[in-house]
């Protein structure tokens, strides 16, 4: 990929960080850094797409340690959960075969697997030796007859975030409009006809099916008549990517990473765009809403409106007696962007009090969002290092951290309360019913009987001991007393 | 004895290879207040972090030097001197492991010299160890490049003196390959210290990686492992004692600096090696072996009785890194199971010797095929097998790495007398389990058999028709 492509790609006039300078996010620092790149950003986005064959180009790190680790679900075909990789070895690399094993690799997936399409994941080792992805994804698709698609995502190229764009824009110009949706069988219109429901037809941006999650929301479209078309990428289908720009209205989810999937169907197709979230029960509301106002179907937003009134009076009732539990209890938010302000909303809703959230990765909007959820005096996080957040947690007297897996051992090992909140979780929280699965754990880990044995100094240890470690260990003091014990070496190799 | 088959596809499907840059910061991480940083691109870090995290259940230190388009394309000298003194500065750690990848060996990295600059610029931090290795991860493996970075501390701590041989006439050397779990290095500090010996293990992850809670909060470094300081006195000890063929190179060059003789093992499981283990650590000491390690024995035994019925002729499929392949198959093979398919990532010398037919160089799809082709009854992998195992409707015993879908795997014994009747219960137990399925006989309902009073002509079909 060029340096002009990427740039062009961080030049996202829909997203509200586009006034600041065009480095992506700020340069990361070697010796100091944490988070994915590229590569990871592309694939995580896109591997929800069940059905295709996810080929990583490259050495064995890149899968190696990566594939089959996304908690998310599908309905039927599971090649995503097929590791694919051309496990590239010094002979490839020295010798120049790589092109030739990616495109007998392709032909490999095709005729072991069928699938509809073949993604191929380009990473360093072959965008540095200059592997042509693009020439090489178009003959093997015109050999071998079935899509390839070039997704150009070296680590070296950015971040993860700029990784979810590569990926997102792939989709925009090779898959998208590739096809017309399907016709819906006549008895299925018929049934809807009969009880006056037109169907439109919608797509999600950005939404991901962790844990299965979006099954607790997904009955609520079918009832009031909206049809997905495609979620981007949770549960989805290669044909389904492929008729996007036939929607009427797109959701982006809890996310901006996809934005350029939403603003380019918007400047290409004209399809209106909304930017929602559907944890927490205010946000799940607002979420149908927002359809319901971006179609403008008078009768979908009378049905809108009875269904929340259903679901949230149906909820409330589940929810009373957690809500008692939880009222009250103080909760650190590390999460990123859109979640920053989307899921205070869903812990507030429990009567929480969020004392902190992060917003790092937020935009001048979200923290405006967050300043009237949470008040003037809303703690804003910006050092996500683990000893500031563990100093905030005591500061703040939080009873839980919720946050990413990536956080979750700092916590523990702090011997604090903690609740995934990203991708790696297990278990589902979107839609209403998410909510009663979100208060469940979280009553989980606060009441949880372990934290005062856990944090229980030994009978025989005194107090002080047991809080603080002793003196880090002097080096000296670890060499055996000979006395001409030879010094550290303080070198390196020769 | 077996014949090695190497890779026949162009595609890897359902990898079974870490890469050897993985490798190495699990060497690294076995050393007390030390932190990996891995000479690559922010995933590379990212990924292996995960890993590790996914595996132990434990927060990972682990450091990047972020290369970005810039460096990669005009160099990334300053992105190793900068991230080193950073790491410096911030952590002061005892030692920094610097693995390299794919895109910094692709780009052309020098690493030995950027350490050389490092010290140049930054003498203030001369106290801090750096061990640079050489990982890409289109070579090897997650073991060998565990080996690289235990070869790499030794290049780097032990000095040429074979002088001191035995200036600390208890000190017993264990150089240990990655196959080793914590639990099993726990197992052989204590086996050692049984002895009256005092052991030093490098790498120590059984200290580092054991999962335990801290008086402290957070460290942004290792927390437990193989102290600096002891590495340095390997040259001292009276003996070395070295686990895995994969180490050969590193104890080469540990017998070569120091003149510490050595006995090596290719693995620590069953009878034979245990038995090999506990004789050079009673004629090292002097003492004789403890009675309850006569008893573990002889438990063992025992257990090998009771269980030679279930792993009799047992059908096992295995698919792990070299040396854990070569421990497993040896393992199960002297109950008499037989090893009807073997699969390693990578090709390596140790593999011809693998109690089998033969070992095929490849991925876990290679495993699903040979296994479906011969009958297999249980698999030996990581939890990757899961889906291969469930789609044979075999049962699978999660060895090596990674273990993510189960709680302690990376605790679990496997070495040992005692430990390797864990494993045989285990084994035996899973082959019960799931005799039914396979061996079961087919019912056969007698033509002449006389109906029940009052039923139909038809053969019985109701459950409990059977003659048992």
């Amino acid at each position: 990929m060029k340096r002009s492509d990427v740039a062009a790609l961080l030049d996202e006039p829909a997203c509200s960080h586009n006034r600041k300078s065009k480095s992506g996010c700020a340069k990361p620092q070697p010796g100091a850094s944490a988070g994915g790149c590229a590569f990871d950003g592309a694939q995580i986005a896109m591997l929800p797409i069940a059905d295709v064959a996810h080929v990583v180009h490259g050495p064995i790190a890149c899968a190696g340690s990566s594939w089959d680790n996304r908690g998310t679900r599908t309905t039927g075909p599971a090649l995503y959960k097929i590791g694919m990789t051309t496990d590239l070895t010094e002979q490839d690399v020295v010798m120049g075969r790589s092109e030739k094993r990616l495109f007998h690799a392709i032909g490999q997936a095709i005729e072991s697997l069928q699938p509809p399409a073949v993604f191929v994941y380009n990473t360093c080792v072959p965008a540095l030796i200059g592997d042509d992805l693009e020439a090489v994804c178009k003959a093997a698709a015109r050999h071998f007859g079935v899509p390839v698609v070039p997704i150009d995502c070296a680590g070296f190229y950015g971040t993860k975030n700029l990784g979810n764009r590569i990926g997102a824009d792939a989709m925009v110009r090779h898959v998208i409009g590739g096809r017309e949706p399907d016709p819906l069988p006549e008895v299925v219109i018929a049934d809807y006809a009969a009880r006056g429901i037109r169907i439109h037809d919608v797509n999600l941006i950005g939404e991901y099916n962790i844990a299965g999650e979006f099954w607790h929301v997904a009955p609520l479209f079918d009832e009031l008549g909206l049809r997905i078309l495609c979620t981007l990428s949770g549960d989805s289908r290669y044909h389904e990517v492929q008729t996007m720009h036939r929607a009427e209205a797109n959701m982006m989810v809890c996310s901006k990473a996809m934005i350029n999937v939403a603003r380019k169907l918007e400047d290409t197709y004209g399809t209106p765009w909304f930017e929602g979230s559907f944890y927490g029960i205010s946000d799940m509301s607002a979420a149908l809403r927002g359809f319901a106002r971006i179609i403008g179907d008078a009768s979908l937003s009378a049905r809108t409106e009875a269904l929340i009134a259903r679901e949230e009076a149906r909820i409330g009732g589940l929810l009373a007696p957690w809500r008692e539990r939880l009222a009250g209890k103080r909760v650190l938010l590390n999460t990123g962007g859109v979640k920053s302000w989307s899921v205070v909303s869903a812990l507030q809703d429990l009567g929480m009090d969020v004392v902190a959230t992060a917003t790092k990765k937020s935009t001048e909007e979200d923290k405006a969002r967050i300043r009237e959820l949470m008040g003037p005096e809303a703690k804003m996080i910006t050092d996500g290092s683990a000893r500031a957040l563990l100093d905030l947690m005591a500061d703040l007297d939080a009873d839980i951290m919720i946050a990413g897996g990536r956080n979750l051992y700092t916590a523990l090992k702090a011997r604090l309360p903690f609740l995934d909140i990203n991708q790696e979780r297990e278990f589902g929280y979107a839609g209403y019913q998410g909510m009663v699965e979100l208060t469940r754990q979280l009553a989980l880990t606060i009441e949880s009987p372990v934290w005062g044995q856990v944090r229980a100094p030994a009978p025989w240890a005194s107090t002080e001991r047991a809080r603080r470690r002793q003196e880090a260990l002097d080096e000296d003091d670890l060499i055996l007393p000979l006395d001409d014990a030879p010094a550290v070496a303080a070198g390196e190799a020769a | 004895m077996a014949e090695i088959k190497k890779r026949a596809k162009p595609l890897s499907v359902n990898p079974l290879k870490t890469s050897s840059t993985t490798g190495a910061a699990l060497a690294f991480l076995g050393i007390d207040r030390a932190i990996p940083m891995l000479h690559g691109s922010q995933g590379c870090t990212a990924f292996a972090k995960v890993f590790f995290v996914r595996h132990f259940r434990e927060p990972i230190p682990l450091q990047t030097t972020a290369m970005d388009q810039a460096s990669t394309v005009l160099g990334a000298d300053d992105n190793v001197v900068q991230g080193l003194e950073t790491l410096c500065r911030k952590q002061r750690p005892a030692l920094i492991g610097l693995p390299t990848t794919g895109l910094s060996e692709t780009q052309g990295a020098d690493v030995r010299r950027n350490v050389r600059e490092f010290r140049a610029k930054f003498p203030e931090h001369d106290g801090v160890v750096v061990v640079p290795v050489d990982t890409p991860d289109y070579v090897g493996c997650l073991e060998s490049g565990f080996a690289l970075a235990v070869k790499g501390l030794v290049e780097a701590l032990v000095p040429a003196d074979r002088s001191r041989v035995g200036r600390r006439p208890k000190q017993v050397n264990l150089l240990v390959n990655a196959s080793l779990t914590p639990g099993d290095l726990e197992h052989l500090r204590d086996l050692v210290e049984l002895f009256g010996l005092r052991p030093v293990i490098v790498p120590d992850v059984g200290d580092s990686l054991d999962g335990h809670l801290i008086a402290d909060d957070f460290t942004p470094l290792t927390f437990g492992g193989t102290p600096v300081a002891e590495i340095t006195t390997l040259g001292e000890a009276a003996h070395t004692v070295v686990v895995g063929r994969s180490l050969a190179a590193a104890a080469d060059l540990l017998g070569e600096r120091s003149g510490v003789p050595d006995t090596r093992f290719d693995h620590l499981m069953g009878l034979a090696a245990n038995d090999r283990l506990v004789r050079v650590l009673a004629e090292l000491s002097g003492r004789a072996v403890p009675p309850r390690i006569d008893r573990w024995r002889a438990q063992l035994q025992d257990a090998m009785v009771d269980c030679h019925f279930a792993l009799g002729f047992a059908r096992i499929a295995i698919a792990a890194d070299p040396d854990l392949l070569l421990a497993m198959a040896a393992f199960v093979s002297a109950f008499g199971a037989e090893v009807v398919a073997a699969v390693a990532p990578d090709r390596v010398g140790v593999l011809t010797e693998v109690p089998s037919d033969a070992v095929h160089i490849g991925d876990l799809d290679t495993l699903e095929d040979l296994a479906r082709a011969a009958q297999a009854q249980l698999i030996i992998s990581n939890s990757h097998a899961a889906d291969a195992a469930a789609r044979l409707g075999v049962p699978l015993l999660r060895a090596g790495f990674p273990q993510y879908d189960l709680v302690g795997g990376y605790a679990r014994q496997w070495i040992g007398y005692r430990g390797g009747r864990q494993a045989l219960f285990d084994l035996s137990n899973l082959l019960l389990a799931h005799h039914g399925q396979q061996d079961a006989i087919a019912p056969y309902h007698a033509v002449l058999r006389a109906p029940a009073p009052g039923a139909g002509a038809c053969p019985p079909s109701v459950p409990g028709g059977g003659s048992h």
